[in-house]
């Protein structure tokens, strides 16, 4: 295997995509979490699909837009779909949920009228659903590399902003935080970082990659910090171990990947579960 | 001569073609301790909402330490204390700490990281609270009243002229409410910070505030704590709407 990477640029490319995507769909993944907008990674993916299904249609239709990387449209209808969920929750200030499945419903509904006008797409649009890892070109991993350093960056300077504002949103703006704008950012970069992903992990599981190792991490962490490393570190194993099986097994990745990360949550669930059953046995025994 | 933080001129405030609140007119000054009280629905939570500027009066005006409520920049001088049960997820993964070293966020300004002097002065939050020993432990393992002081931690951290509590005794157990409120009267008395609470508990403000505001949808009395004291409880209860007794302390301690 590891012969291989060094001899294919397609493996280099899904290892590399793999590894940034391993550290930015969780660190991004623990700010949706905790403010219990899992499903934002979800209505938003699913935009995607209407994008990167629009950009595939229109390649079959009009010539010079045949070269044109999916990749890009499907981005630019997550971000408008990142938008229109604020717009929405803004709208439906009592019912700030309900924006998520109208933009979900309004994704698969607009992808599904793409596929059916295309008559399918085959093996091209099943590597965008599930991931691939014969399909990430170094294009492709100059898109994630470049959405990387934007989620870092952004991630490093508005830490204080973001923590405040998903710990307590009332309290952050009585203190005169700028939480407009900066969810407005968030959510735009959130869309990013899903279309940089649907390459190896697919539109259908890269929400998973955003919510299950930090739904581990929380479990093991005590404080903030402690919660963004877990997340990371469990997303990264997720990833390298999916990709490898993924490799050796001749199936798309992005399966493999989310059931890693499954797998993994089953066993953090379990260590905690008998740790906390040692310490309550340990403390009756004392007490005797 | 004290300066005026909060100025209320005839404030009104209309929701859903409902009155809320009705020609508001309130001065609270440095160093003062103001108890907001009122039955459930009176307004004394939109009162403070407008107050703290997340909420526009329909007519009026509203002055923060002498400026505009549009033009106010000066967010660090207000401490603010929500109803903790509205506004916290108890599973958060935060620490003791993080939580309070949150309140310097604004101080901090934008692109800045919290540094190490950051860490020290929410110790020292901490310390005011007597929390200082629970500084690692994650929020959601506290009791009610140990989360509320961390939260006026949080509130003090960036060291605020004003802290404003939006009835900060709700979950806390009936032993703990006692010790909570002295420690505000010391929050008072020995750092000087203006206190503006709202609480139901009419009884013992009477004992804490230095000035007391009555309020249902419009001002019905304020003043000194004394002319408080001085008043009927059958004109609490008109404006109550229901019959009211207050317990004064020396009555409390007759019982014992």
């Amino acid at each position: 295997m590891i012969e291989a990477i060094f001899n294919y640029e397609f493996l280099q490319n899904a290892f590399l995509s793999g590894i940034i995507i391993g550290i930015i769909a969780p660190l991004l993944g623990l700010f949706i979490v905790v403010r219990r907008l899992a499903l934002i990674a979800d209505a938003l993916s699913h935009v995607a699909l209407a994008g990167i299904a629009g950009s595939l249609y229109l390649s079959q239709q009009v010539l010079f837009l045949s070269a044109l990387n999916p990749i890009y449209l499907g981005m630019a209808a997550a971000v408008g779909g990142s938008l229109l969920i604020e717009r929405l929750r803004g709208a439906y200030r009592h019912f700030e949920e309900l924006a998520i499945p109208i933009i979900l419903s309004a994704g698969i509904g607009v992808g599904a009228i793409f596929i059916s006008l295309a008559k399918g797409f085959g093996t091209d649009l099943v590597g965008y659903l599930f991931g691939s890892v014969s399909a990430v070109s170094r294009q492709d991993l100059g898109i994630v590399a470049f959405i990387a350093l934007c989620v870092i960056g952004f991630v490093y300077f508005f830490y204080k902003e973001l923590f405040a504002l998903s710990f307590d949103r009332e309290y952050a703006k009585v203190s005169g935080v700028q939480g407009k704008l900066i969810q407005t950012i968030f959510m735009i970069i959130v869309a990013l970082v899903i279309g940089a992903s649907m390459r190896i992990v697919g539109i259908l599981l890269v929400s998973s990659l955003m919510t299950l190792p930090v739904a581990a991490a929380i479990q093991l962490a005590k404080s903030f910090k402690g919660a963004m490393l877990y997340s990371i570190a469990i997303g990264e194993l997720s990833v390298l171990i999916g990709l490898v099986s993924a490799y050796y097994l001749d199936i798309a990745p992005g399966g493999t990947i989310v059931i890693t990360s499954v797998i993994i949550l089953l066993l953090v669930l379990l260590f905690k579960k008998t740790w906390q059953k040692m310490v309550r046995t340990k403390g009756e025994a004392d007490v005797v | 001569m004290k300066n005026t933080i909060i100025e209320c001129k005839d404030v009104s405030f209309t929701y859903d073609h409902t009155d809320v609140l009705e020609h508001i007119s309130l001065e609270v000054k440095e160093g003062e301790f103001w108890a907001l009280i009122g039955p459930n629905g009176s307004g004394k939570s939109t009162l403070i909402k407008l107050i703290l500027g997340l909420i526009k009066p329909s007519s009026g005006s509203i002055k923060l330490f002498g400026e505009e409520m549009s033009s106010f920049r000066q967010r660090e001088r207000i401490g603010y204390v929500s109803q903790k049960s509205n506004a916290f997820n108890s599973g958060f993964p935060a620490t003791v700490l993080e939580v309070v070293r949150s309140g310097l966020t604004r101080k901090t300004g934008l692109f800045k990281r919290f540094t190490k002097r950051d860490d020290q002065q929410a110790m020292e939050a901490l310390k005011i609270v007597k929390m200082d020993p629970y500084h690692s432990r994650p929020i959601g393992e506290l009791s009610g009243g140990q989360q509320q002081r961390v939260f006026i931690a949080r509130a003090l951290v960036g060291k605020p002229d004003l802290l404003i509590m939006d009835e900060p005794t709700v979950g806390i157990d009936q032993q703990n409410i006692a010790s909570f409120y002295s420690m505000l009267q010391t929050l008072n008395r020995e750092h000087g910070i203006a206190i503006l609470l709202v609480t139901h508990e009419i009884d013992i403000v009477t004992d804490l505030a230095s000035h007391v505001a009555c309020l249902n949808r419009t001002i019905h009395f304020h003043g000194v704590q004394s002319d408080y004291k001085k008043m009927d409880d059958i004109d609490i209860s008109n404006w109550y709407g229901h019959p009211v007794r207050r317990v004064h302390q020396s009555d409390r301690e007759a019982e014992r």
